[in-house]
C-alpha cells in the first residue's frame, strides 16, 4: 500500500461520502442517503484500520507523513501525521461514525440526507483535527468542524435547540480565535506554521504565559473545564441523539488533545509553572461536577455533567507530568469515548420510545426491556469505573500518576469513584429497577437488533478494554515518553 | 497602451447610448448584452495591456501596473455579476431603462481612472466621475421618498467628503510644491517638505478616504443609503466600489504619503477600531436584512484598515485580498435578497429568510457559506481574508488592536449566525416559490462555491494580491 495517501483517505472519505449523501438523497430519497451513508462510515472506517495495523509503537515520531504545500505566501503545508496520542483518537472517530449512522437510521425522519451528511464530514473534519501538524490546517478543520455540529443541534434538536445551537457556536469560537492570535504570534516569531517547529521555539515566560492562556481558553471550552463547562449541558440535552453521541465520544476529547499537542510542548514552563492551577480545575470538576451531577432530573443532563466530570480526570492526568498519568489519561479519553456514547445511545433508545429524558418518568423498564437493561448495566458500571470495565483503566491509571505526585490529589480525584458510582447507579435505578410505573412503560418494547448492533459493538469495546488495556497503552508508550521528555526541558534562554 | 481599455469603455458607452435610445423597453435586453459585451471586452483589453512593471502614460497622469489589472478586472467582473443578478429584479421593478445600464458603466469608467490614477488630480476625477453616477443610480427610483432621501444624503455627505478630500490634498500641493504621486513621495522623502502642513493635510485626506470608505465615525450615510437605494444599486453601492476605493487609499497613503506611515497609521488605528465595533454591535439590533449588511461592511472596513495601517508589503497585499474577497461575498449576500425578493416583494426583512432550507436546500446552502465566510469561519475564503490581515496586522505589533478585532468578530458571528439560524432551524412562513432567473441562479451558486473553493485553495488569489502590491510599490 506504500503511496497511498492513507491519512488523506482517512479524512476526505468521509467528507466525499457525504457529498455524495447529498447529492443522491435528497428528503425524497431517505432510504438510499442512509445506505449511502452507512457505506461511507463503514468504508471510512475500514481505510482508518491499515493506520492500527501498519502503525509502529517503537517510533515516538510522527507516522505516515504527509506534505504538500499549500499556502505558500504563508508557508503553509498540508502536512499530516499521527503518532501514539492521536492514534486511538482517530481510530475512535472512526468507528463513532458508522454506530451514530445506525443509530440515527429510523429515528431521523425530517431531512435524512442532511443528517447523515452533516455526521460524515463532521467526522472527516474531526480526523483532520487530530492529524494536522500544521497549526493552520489544525485551525482550520478545528473551527470547521463546528458547522456541521451548529447545523446538527440546531434542526434535529429538542424544543430549546436554537439557544444551545447558538451557546455552543459562540462559546467555542471564542476560545479558538484568541488560539488564532496565539498561532499568529508563533508564526511570526518562528516563520512557520508546523506545530513540530513550535516545539523547538525558545519562548520567554511572558510569552510563553499569554500563549498557554490562549490555548488555554481554547481547549478548555472544548475538554469543558469548570468554569466554562456551561455550554456542554445545553448542547447535550437539545442535540439529537447522535450530536450527543459525537459529542462526548469525540469533541470533547478534542481539547484534551490540544492541550498535549499545543499546551504542554510549546510552553512546557508555563505548564509547569501552571500545573497547580489546572489541577485545581481539574479537581473541582472531578468533585464539585460530581455533586451536580447527583442531582440532576433530566437523564441526558446527568451523563453531560458525568462527563465534564469524566474529562476533569483527563485533564488531571495531563497536568501531572508523569508517564502513568498521561497513559492513563488518553486511555481514559478513550474509553470515555466508548462510555459515554454508549450512554448517550442508551438514553436514546429510551427517549425514542417515550419522548421524554426524565428520570421521574420511567421506573420498573428491567420488566419490559430485559435485554436493554443488561446493556445499560454495564455501561454504567463502566461509568462508574467498575474494575474490568474500561472505564476502571483510565481512573485507576490517573490516580495512580496521582499518587505519585501528591496523596491529596490522588485522595480527592479517587472520590470520583463513589460519586460517579452513586449517580450512575442511582439513576440506574430509579430507570430500571422497581416496579413499572406508568402505562408508558408498559407498552415498551425490548430493543431492536439495529439497537442490539450498535450497543454491542461499544459493549465488546469497553469490555475488552477493560480486561485487557495493555494494547491500548503500548500504542502510546513511545510518543508519551518523548512528550514528557521534551515537556520536561525548558524553553527560556 | 496603457488606457486602451478606458477608451473602449469610452466609446462603447457612447454606442450603448445611441442604441438604447432606438430600443423600447421589451427589447432592453439589447442594452444589457451590449453592456456585458463592453464589459468582457474591457476585461480583454485590460488584460492583453498589461504589464508587471508600472507604465505611465498620460504625462504621468495616469498608471498601469499589475495592481491595477488585477482590480480592474476585479470591477468588470462583479459588476458583469451583479448585472445578471439584477435583470430581473429591475424589471419587475421598471427600473429597467438604459439609464441603469449606462450609469453603471460611467461609474465603471470611474473606477478605473481611479484605479490607475498617479496623480491627486486624475484621482479626484475619476472619484467624482463614480460618486456623481452612483447618486443618480440611487435616485433612479424617482417617486420613492425613501430612495430620494437617500440619494440627497448620499450626494450631500459625498460632496462634503470630496471636499476634505480636495482641502487636504491642497494642503499637501502646498507643502510639496506637486500633484503628482511620485514627486509628492520625492519631496517628502527629501525632507524639504513643512511637516505640520503635511501632517494637517493628512489629517483631511484621511477624514475624506474615511467618508468614501465608510470608516467609523464617517460611516452615517451608509445604512440609511444601503437601505434606502433599490437592492441592485445598494450591491453596486457595496461592491465594485471599494475595491476602487481601496486602490484610491494605497495610491495616496502608501504611494505618496509612505514616510508619514507613522502619521497616518494612527489615525486608521482608530478609525479601524471605531468602525469594527460600532460595525458589529449596531448590526445585532437590525432587522432589515440591507442595514444589517450596511453595518456589516462598516466592521469589513475596519478589517480593511487593519491591513492597510500596519502600513507594509504584506499588510497592503492582505488588505488587497480582503477588499476582493468581501466583493466576492457582497456580490453573494445581495444576489440572494435580490434573488428571493419578486414582483411587489422585498425579501430585505430578516424574517424573509426563515425556513429557506426547507424552500430551497441548494440556495440555503449558498447564503450558509457566505453568511459562514463574512462572519470568517474556515473553510471558507472569508477566514483567509480576516487572518491574513491579523497577521499584517500583529506583526507590525498591534497587538491590542488585533485582540479587539478578533472579539469583535466573535461578536460578529453572532447576527451572521442569526441568519443560518432562520434559515435552517424556523419554519417557512413564506412558500412561494423562488424567481429569478436561471442565469441569476447559477451563478449564485457558483459565486456560493468561490467561497468555498477559495477557501480551501486560497493559495494562488494571495499570491497574486502579493504580486501585484510589490511590483505596483512606489513607496518603498
Amino acid at each position: 500500500m506504500l503511496g497511498i495517501p492513507l491519512l488523506s483517505l482517512v479524512i476526505w472519505l468521509p467528507i466525499a461520502a457525504g457529498v455524495i449523501v447529498l447529492a443522491t438523497g435528497g428528503d425524497r430519497n431517505a432510504n438510499m442517503a442512509r445506505m449511502v451513508a452507512l457505506a461511507g462510515s463503514i468504508l471510512g472506517f475500514l481505510v482508518a484500520i491499515p493506520l492500527y495495523t501498519r502503525f509502529n509503537p517503537l517510533i515516538a515520531g510522527m507516522q505516515f507523513v504527509e506534505v504538500e504545500p499549500w499556502i505558500e505566501r504563508f508557508h503553509v503545508n498540508y502536512h499530516l501525521g499521527v503518532d501514539g496520542i492521536s492514534l486511538w483518537l482517530v481510530l475512535l472517530n472512526c468507528l463513532t461514525t458508522p454506530l451514530v449512522v445506525i443509530a440515527g437510521w429510523r429515528v431521523i425522519e425530517k431531512k435524512v440526507a442532511q443528517y447523515m451528511a452533516a455526521f460524515l464530514i463532521m467526522s472527516g473534519i474531526v480526523n483532520g483535527v487530530f492529524m494536522a501538524l500544521d497549526s493552520l490546517l489544525f485551525y482550520v478543520f478545528w473551527e470547521a468542524m463546528l458547522i456541521p455540529m451548529f447545523i446538527i443541534i440546531g434542526v434535529w434538536g429538542g424544543p430549546n435547540r436554537v439557544y444551545a445551537a447558538i451557546k455552543f457556536f459562540l462559546y467555542t469560537l471564542l476560545g479558538s480565535l484568541l488560539m488564532l492570535v496565539a498561532l499568529i504570534y508563533l508564526y511570526n516569531q518562528s516563520g512557520s506554521f508546523n506545530i513540530l517547529d513550535y516545539y523547538r521555539l525558545p519562548l520567554s515566560m511572558t510569552a510563553q504565559i499569554f500563549i498557554f492562556f490562549a490555548f488555554f481558553v481554547a481547549f478548555a471550552v472544548k475538554v469543558p473545564m469548570w468554569p466554562v463547562h456551561t455550554w456542554l449541558p445545553d448542547a447535550h440535552v437539545e442535540a439529537p441523539t447522535g450530536g450527543s453521541v459525537v459529542l462526548a465520544a469525540i469533541m470533547l476529547k478534542v481539547g484534551a488533545y490540544g492541550f498535549l499537542r499545543f499546551s504542554l510542548p510549546i510552553a512546557p514552563d508555563a505548564s509547569h509553572a501552571l500545573s497547580g492551577f489546572m489541577i485545581t480545575l481539574s479537581l473541582i470538576a472531578v468533585v464539585y461536577i460530581g455533586f451536580v451531577a447527583l442531582v440532576q432530573s433530566d437523564m441526558k443532563k446527568l451523563i453531560a455533567y458525568s462527563s465534564i466530570s469524566h474529562m476533569g480526570f483527563v485533564t488531571l492526568g495531563i497536568f501531572i507530568f508523569n508517564a502513568i498519568g498521561t497513559e492513563g489519561a488518553l486511555v481514559q479519553m478513550i474509553s470515555h469515548g466508548l462510555v459515554s456514547g454508549a450512554m448517550f445511545l442508551c438514553v436514546g433508545v429510551l427517549y425514542d420510545r417515550m419522548h421524554s429524558r426524565q428520570i421521574s418518568d420511567y421506573g420498573g423498564v428491567a420488566n419490559k426491556m430485559p435485554m436493554f437493561a443488561a446493556f445499560f448495566m454495564l455501561f454504567s458500571m463502566a461509568n462508574s469505573g467498575l474494575p474490568g470495565t474500561s472505564g476502571f483503566a483510565g481512573e485507576f491509571m490517573v490516580i495512580l500518576g496521582a499518587m505519585k505526585a501528591n496523596f491529596w490529589i490522588a485522595f480527592l480525584a479517587a472520590t470520583t469513584l463513589i460519586f460517579g458510582a452513586a449517580y450512575t447507579l442511582w439513576m440506574y435505578k430509579r430507570v430500571i429497577f422497581g416496579a413499572i410505573s406508568n402505562s408508558h412503560v408498559e407498552a415498551l418494547l425490548d430493543i431492536t437488533p439495529r439497537e442490539f448492533l450498535f450497543l454491542a459493538v461499544l459493549a465488546v469495546g469497553v469490555l475488552g478494554m477493560g480486561i485487557y488495556p495493555l494494547p491500548f497503552s503500548e500504542l502510546m508508550h513511545a510518543s508519551v515518553n518523548d512528550l514528557l521528555v521534551h515537556v520536561a526541558q525548558t524553553k527560556l534562554q | 497602451m496603457p488606457a486602451a481599455a478606458e477608451i473602449i469603455l469610452l466609446c462603447a458607452l457612447a454606442v450603448i447610448m445611441i442604441v438604447d435610445l432606438l430600443v423600447d423597453d421589451p427589447k432592453r435586453f439589447v442594452t444589457f448584452m451590449l453592456t456585458q459585451i463592453s464589459l468582457a471586452i474591457c476585461l480583454v483589453a485590460t488584460i492583453a495591456t498589461s504589464s508587471v512593471a508600472a507604465v505611465h502614460t498620460f504625462d504621468g497622469m495616469f498608471v498601469s501596473d499589475m495592481m491595477t489589472t488585477v482590480l480592474k478586472a476585479g470591477v468588470y467582473v462583479s459588476v458583469s455579476i451583479l448585472l445578471i443578478y439584477s435583470r430581473s429584479y429591475i424589471e419587475s421593478r421598471s427600473l429597467c431603462r438604459g439609464e441603469f445600464y449606462t450609469l453603471s458603466l460611467f461609474a465603471v469608467l470611474g473606477m478605473m481612472v481611479m484605479i490607475s490614477a498617479a496623480n491627486f488630480l486624475t484621482l479626484y476625477l475619476g472619484l467624482e466621475l463614480m460618486s456623481l453616477s452612483l447618486y443618480a443610480m440611487v435616485a433612479l427610483t424617482r417617486d420613492s421618498a425613501v430612495a430620494t432621501e437617500a440619494a440627497m444624503k448620499y450626494f450631500v455627505l459625498g460632496a462634503l467628503a470630496s471636499g476634505l478630500l480636495l482641502y487636504g490634498m491642497s494642503m499637501l500641493y502646498g507643502a510639496t510644491g506637486s500633484l503628482d504621486i511620485e514627486k509628492v513621495l520625492a519631496a517628502i522623502k527629501s525632507g524639504q517638505a513643512n511637516p505640520n502642513v503635511l501632517v494637517f493635510g493628512i489629517v483631511f485626506v484621511v477624514a475624506g478616504l474615511g467618508f468614501k470608505l465608510g470608516a467609523v465615525p464617517f460611516h452615517m450615510w451608509i445604512p440609511d443609503v444601503y437601505h434606502g437605494s433599490p437592492t441592485a444599486v445598494t450591491l453596486f453601492i457595496g461592491s465594485a466600489p471599494k475595491l476602487a476605493a481601496f486602490a484610491f487609499v494605497l495610491r495616496i497613503l502608501s504611494g505618496g504619503l509612505q514616510p508619514l506611515v507613522h502619521d497616518w497609521s494612527q489615525m486608521l488605528v482608530i478609525l479601524s477600531f471605531l468602525s469594527m465595533a460600532v460595525g458589529n454591535i449596531t448590526a445585532i439590533a437590525q432587522t432589515n436584512l440591507k442595514r444589517m449588511l450596511a453595518y456589516s461592511t462598516i466592521s469589513h472596513m475596519g478589517f480593511l484598515l487593519l491591513g492597510i495601517l500596519s502600513g507594509t508589503v504584506d499588510g497592503y497585499s492582505a488588505a488587497m485580498f480582503y477588499v476582493l474577497v468581501y466583493a466576492l461575498m457582497t456580490l453573494g449576500g445581495f444576489g440572494m435578497i435580490m434573488l428571493l425578493s419578486r414582483e411587489g416583494f422585498e425579501a430585505d426583512n430578516l424574517e424573509d429568510f426563515k425556513g429557506l432550507n426547507a424552500r430551497s436546500p441548494w440556495n440555503a446552502f449558498v447564503m450558509l457559506l457566505l453568511m459562514f465566510s463574512m462572519a470568517g469561519i474556515p473553510p471558507t475564503v472569508g477566514f483567509y481574508a480576516k487572518f491574513s490581515v491579523l497577521q499584517a496586522a500583529l506583526k507590525t505589533g498591534h497587538l491590542g488592536l488585533v485582540i479587539a478585532a478578533v472579539i469583535f468578530s466573535l461578536i460578529g458571528a453572532f447576527y451572521y449566525l442569526r441568519i443560518v439560524k432562520l434559515m435552517y432551524f424556523d419554519s417557512a412562513s413564506d412558500n412561494a416559490p423562488i424567481a429569478g432567473t436561471q442565469d441569476a441562479r447559477i451563478l449564485l451558486g457558483i459565486n456560493g462555491l468561490a467561497v468555498l473553493l477559495l477557501g480551501i485553495l486560497p493559495q494562488s488569489l494571495m499570491a497574486l494580491c502579493a504580486r501585484s502590491i510589490q511590483s505596483s510599490m512606489i513607496g518603498f
